[in-house]
């Protein structure tokens, strides 16, 4: 899960990163009044989960309280790559010196963690290493032993921070760690990291990622959910339990494991190909053990996209035999009842594919048929959206 | 021959107890497996009838080693618990360590890796993967036992359902061994490891490769195989119409960027001479061709 700014700003100040005051607004007034709290020129800045706001007109240096009021009433409500800004936040505003960067991430490829630190920071981090690698200090840190402070000082040293900013870099890195371990973050990232006049060290702008797979160690996570951007049919289907991804096509998918669904959503693109070009709908796993109740709900979320036009299950029987699954198909087209509207192409194949097959051929639902191969039910699903 | 496990492997189950343990333990003895045991800490001492067999349950893998000379274990234990027991497998020296647990906290999978590496007596496979089954020998994990029988078709996939559905479109051939290597951001053993394996496998013939979406592991493959693999490769990536930032059900299989993307895959392996399906039956199909069946 990716956080808003003033998000990752919150945790950097509950573990000790120095931060600038603060506070987020919805509306113009409140912007007024955060203006006044924090007192002389700020900072109002949209918060959304992409990158470019700075150029799109969604930050903006206000002088005094009246003017943060009206440069947030032009930042709400704006849209920056396909991102409604419904919050800003309002910074104090701080004489820059210097602007570093640093950053704390996992390295897949290498399967450890990683520091990237440079002295050059405030611009896009991927155009530095692209241009002059030599500015950005990569430093791997071990999963096992963190970073002390004299790994945080070797970290420092190594990119070439200036002498009377090292001690309070490394200070900084030394919290930014506790940060991601204790947060469970995958992602720690603070651009810029400013020097001010009076030669403070402040993390201006941070992006924080947590890994959602500690869920069930961080409680307090939970609270960070951008429930307002998501999108409706997803937060149904999260509330389910079940994996599903809105996507802006018209044959919904369901299928069982991540990579068959992944799979599928390809061979009904290319089959949308020659049929008008229609696309998947969705991403939909409903894993190993289909159970009507499951396909129920699947197919009921998948049903409540009006972008919907034609269904495509496909369902692997490994673990689940293909009779359950058929028998999860019957019995929840029955528990849909008249709210299953749409034709729905069934390839099952695997363990028991016979009696999956049969069963789905004795209950003769008009709105169910059947495919032999994946190919060919991607193709029915296509040509019955395209009508 | 095949890949990590054989006929000869003795394997421990941790988590057997638990619900799912007991469900697959009861699945790989039918299909063969040689189970000995299980692990569940503080159940040390009772033996579990599964399947007519009776399995001594020990506290930890080490006691559980000494007592039956297990080399494989397999781990169903639940996401709060599985580091502390693939960290148990570690101290106790086991080869292979199989996490087919989904859901691990990164930050422990990144963990009890690194351990592994500087203790460097076991491999992991996994986390949240399907196993591996060297078909009519070893069946370690969920993969159904009876898709297809023994072969000389190597496979290797971030994928649970792509395995099965590759080794279905395929059963008439068989496998030597199928991995799955899970689909999580860290992995104990990689695309690279079994294509190193299935190269020095005199009984693998030909290899199938699924990938997915997310990180940079196809490319490396791809760049391992130009070097080392003279055997034919065939590969099949999952996710070309995912969309950027959307995590498509593993945890790894996300496009961020122009990282990870499906295209930038298919390109490196076909620069690597790998023939890429654009569907499992393309891929299929396309084997048949190299293998001439």
């Amino acid at each position: 899960m990716d956080l808003f700014e003033y998000q990752a700003r919150d945790i950097f100040e509950k573990h000790g990163v120095p931060v600038l005051a603060a506070a987020i607004a919805t509306t113009a007034d409140e912007a007024e009044k955060a203006a006044e709290t924090i007192g002389g020129k700020v900072v109002v800045k949209a918060q959304v989960k992409v990158g470019g706001r700075g150029k799109a007109g969604g930050v903006k240096l206000a002088e005094n309280p009246k003017d943060a009021r009206e440069k947030a009433s032009a930042i709400l409500g704006m849209d920056i790559k396909g991102h409604t800004v419904r919050t800003v936040m309002i910074a104090a505003a701080a004489p820059i010196e210097a602007e570093y960067y640093l950053a704390i991430l996992l390295d897949r490829s290498n399967r450890t963690f990683l520091v990237m630190a440079s002295v050059s920071g405030g611009m896009d981090i991927e155009e530095v290493a692209h241009t002059a690698p030599e500015k950005l200090a990569k430093i791997p840190v071990s999963a096992v032993d963190g970073i002390s402070m004299s790994k945080a000082k070797e970290i420092v040293a190594a990119a070439k921070f200036p002498a009377e900013v090292a001690d309070q870099v490394a200070d900084v890195l030394l919290k930014l760690w506790e940060v991601f371990q204790s947060e469970d973050a995958t992602l720690v990232e603070v651009n810029p990291l400013v020097k001010t006049s009076d030669g403070k060290i402040i993390a201006l702008d941070g992006k924080v990622t947590l890994d959602e797979n500690a869920d069930f160690r961080q409680p307090e996570h939970q609270g960070l959910v951008d429930e307002a951007g998501e999108n409706p049919l997803e937060a149904a289907a999260k509330e389910k339990g079940l994996n599903y991804v809105k996507l802006d096509g018209e044959v919904g998918i369901i299928g069982n494991g991540a990579g068959l669904v992944m799979s599928t959503l390809d061979v009904v693109a290319y089959a949308g190909e020659k049929h008008g070009g229609v696309r998947p709908a969705n991403f939909l796993d409903i894993g190993g053990g289909a159970s009507a109740q499951i396909m129920a709900d699947g197919l009921s979320i998948i049903l409540g996209d009006k972008d919907v036009k034609s269904v495509f299950v496909n369902v692997f029987g490994g673990i689940t035999a293909c009779d359950s699954v058929a028998n999860g198909i019957v019995q929840a087209l029955e528990l849909l009842g008249p709210k299953a509207t749409k034709p729905i192409v069934v390839r099952l194949d695997g363990n028991n594919v016979l009696e999956g097959r049969a069963i789905l051929k004795a209950a003769a639902h008009p709105l169910v048929e059947q495919a032999d191969t994946m190919d060919g039910a991607a193709n029915r699903a296509a040509e019955l959206a395209a009508k | 021959m095949t890949i990590f496990i054989n006929e000869t492997s003795k394997v421990i189950v941790q988590g057997m107890t638990g619900s799912e343990g007991t469900k697959h333990t009861r699945r790989m003895l039918i299909s063969g497996t040689n189970i000995v045991g299980g692990v569940t800490p503080g159940k040390g001492g009772q033996v579990v009838e599964i399947e007519g067999h009776n399995l001594p349950v020990f506290n930890t893998v080490a006691e559980a080693m000494a007592a039956t000379g297990a080399n494989v274990s397999v781990i169903f234990v639940p996401p709060k618990f599985a580091k502390a027991a693939v960290i148990d497998a570690i101290n106790a020296k086991m080869p292979l360590a199989v996490v087919i647990t989904e859901g691990i906290p990164v930050h422990d999978s990144a963990s009890f890796y690194t351990y592994a590496q500087s203790v460097g007596t076991t491999q992991i496979i996994g986390p949240n993967c399907p196993g591996l089954i060297s078909p009519g020998k070893s069946n370690v994990g969920i993969i159904p036992a009876d898709i297809t029988g023994a072969g000389p078709i190597g496979l290797v996939s971030k994928s649970g359902t792509l395995t099965y559905q590759m080794m279905y479109e395929l059963r008439d051939i068989g496998f030597s061994t199928a991995v799955g290597i899970g689909g999580d951001p860290v992995i104990g053993t990689t695309h690279i490891d079994c294509l190193r394996a299935f190269q020095d496998d005199p009984n693998t013939e030909a290899i199938v490769m699924i990938g997915e979406i997310g990180g940079d592991a196809e490319e490396r493959a791809a760049a391992f195989i130009s070097e080392y693999v003279t055997k034919p490769v065939v590969g099949y990536i999952a996710g070309f119409t995912a969309p950027e930032g959307k995590t498509m059900g593993h945890a790894g299989a996300i496009v961020s960027g122009s990282s990870g993307t499906a295209q930038g895959k298919k390109d490196a392996l076909e620069a690597a001479g790998v023939k890429v399906g654009q569907t499992p039956s393309e891929t299929a199909r396309l084997l048949r061709a190299i293998m001439g069946r």
